[in-house]
């Protein structure tokens, strides 16, 4: 399936990684957003703020639902997508690029993410 | 129990709909996206599946008298061809469900109310009617399709072939398509110029393709439905309306103006909350049950609808306050994550809808 760029890591929470050498960025799934729907508010971090893989970092609010964002990765905040304040459907029509949620410096390398096949058969089992 | 299905469920499943449960029948919420389609609607038209909606048929000599007591509607003033908002009472004034009456004739009427409502609402009015006027559910034999937005008129006028500007906000006619009976009501949930049309299941399909096949017209789920009747100011059952307030207290005060002595009648107009309109400072929204409380932290009510509004660009809410605050201006709503701040506001939020745009015959419609 082409929702699933084959060049990430994903979480089991419906969140992306993708690793930059020291830094990596964090979005949310094609399936995270279409189950969500109309996306209407971005809670974010801020630059400088620490996240815990496993932590709540922000929520993702759409017309009829709201969702906690996980962080897959530990690090520090150094870039909020500041675009995503005023035009939040953003993280619908391109979850994997223009929709960036954060840009973190890695405090520890990236663990227990899910390849892009992997990723896959959790969401096909999650549909069931 | 598995959901009820309506004559559409395939061609919405077929499409791509999104769809969910909602009281007891399986019904589309999205088909392209919620904020598109409310959009879609404000500009252009949409329609909706409301074929989970209950429709009566209630009929005899003593009709008018009869449902004229076990309703809030006025139909000493209610002329055939016309339909009339209104409330089916509990004892204490508290709403049972919200309704719409239409009257046919004398002692001849027809009672659409909602659908996780329909079955009490039929045992209340069975038990309120006398045994000489017959109460019919013809709901499994009424498919409802809802035509709504600003071209809803050029669009139904091209599809049926017939001229409905002469038809005035809250007035219907019975008319046929495709050789079957086909209610048109000029009436709806979106506060946009709109229709609402009742006819066989067996003609739904062939009415939803043929609106379909129009450029002009999209499908809309339940999803936009919600957000355009809430900007609107659109009361829905189970939120702004229940058996625990009155019509006065959700600000219907005005439409109790039947002479009948209706059950619930003297309750009616008694006032402990007051629901309000607030308008929120951003995007974010707070959701049924919040907490709503005054700046310094009293909480004084609760949010009852809440929602992002595409058609404004920030969040709107509505909820019941305790009447000795309803007059404040500020308030807090305690959401699930942090605390809003919002102001009373009016109603409707959204104030630029063509729903009650006056048709003179034959001309073009400019609203919008």
């Amino acid at each position: 399936m082409s929702n699933t760029p084959p060049d990430l890591l994903y979480s089991k929470t419906h969140e992306w990684v993708r690793p930059e050498g020291e830094e990596a960025v964090i979005g949310i799934t094609f399936f995270a957003q279409e189950a969500l729907g109309d996306v209407t508010y971005v809670e974010m971090p801020r630059e400088g703020d620490a996240l815990t893989a496993g932590g709540e970092f922000g929520s993702v609010e759409s017309v009829k639902a709201a969702s906690e964002l996980v962080s897959p990765v530990s690090g520090t905040v150094v870039a909020a997508n500041a675009e995503l304040e005023t035009a939040p459907e953003t993280l619908n029509s391109s979850p994997y690029n223009e929709g960036w949620i954060v840009r973190v410096r890695l405090s520890a390398k990236p663990d227990g993410l899910m390849d892009a096949a992997a990723y896959e058969a959790h969401c096909a089992a999650e549909k069931h | 129990m598995p959901e009820v299905r309506t004559p559409l469920t395939g061609w919405h499943m077929a499409h791509g709909a999104k769809m969910a449960p909602f009281a007891g029948w399986l019904m589309p919420i999205q088909y392209e996206g919620i904020v598109l389609e409310h959009e879609h609607t404000r500009r252009r038209a949409g329609v909706f599946d409301i074929c989970h909606m209950g429709e009566f048929l209630i009929g005899g000599p003593d009709a008018d008298a009869a449902l004229g007591r076990a309703v809030s509607h006025n139909l000493a003033t209610l002329k055939p061809g016309g339909c009339r908002y209104g409330f089916l009472l509990n004892r204490e004034g508290g709403v049972l469900d919200d309704c719409i009456v239409y009257r046919f004739g004398p002692g001849n009427f027809m009672i659409v109310v909602n659908a996780a409502c329909a079955a009490g609402d039929f045992a209340t009015l069975r038990e309120r009617l006398p045994s000489s006027v017959s109460l019919t559910d013809v709901s499994a034999g009424t498919a409802k399709i809802d035509l709504q937005g600003p071209e809803s008129l050029s669009v139904l006028e091209r599809v049926i072939g017939q001229n409905f500007h002469d038809l005035p906000y809250f007035s219907f006619r019975r008319t046929s398509f495709c050789d079957g009976p086909l209610l048109v009501s000029r009436t709806g949930y979106t506060g946009e110029l709109g229709y609402e049309l009742y006819l066989p299941p067996e003609a739904a399909e062939s009415l939803w393709t043929a609106l379909q096949s129009d450029d002009r017209v999209k499908p809309a789920g339940l999803g936009a439905r919600d957000t355009l009747r809430l900007e609107a100011g659109l009361p829905l059952y189970g939120h702004e309306l229940d058996e625990m307030h009155t019509p006065a207290e959700a600000g219907f005060a005005a439409l109790l103006t039947s002479g009948a002595d209706y059950v619930g009648k003297a309750g009616a107009v008694n006032v402990r909350e007051r629901l309000i309109a607030l308008r929120l400072e951003g995007r974010r929204a707070a959701r049924n049950g919040d907490v709503l409380a005054l700046p310094d932290g009293v909480a004084v009510g609760r949010v009852t609808s809440g929602s992002f509004a595409p058609s404004l660009g920030c969040a709107v809410a509505l909820a019941f306050v305790d009447a000795a605050h309803a007059g404040a201006e500020d308030f807090v709503l305690r959401a699930a994550r942090n605390d809003l701040a919002a102001k009373r506001t009016s109603l409707p939020f959204y104030a630029e809808g063509t729903a009650r745009v006056k048709l003179s015959c034959g001309s073009a419609v400019t609203a919008g």
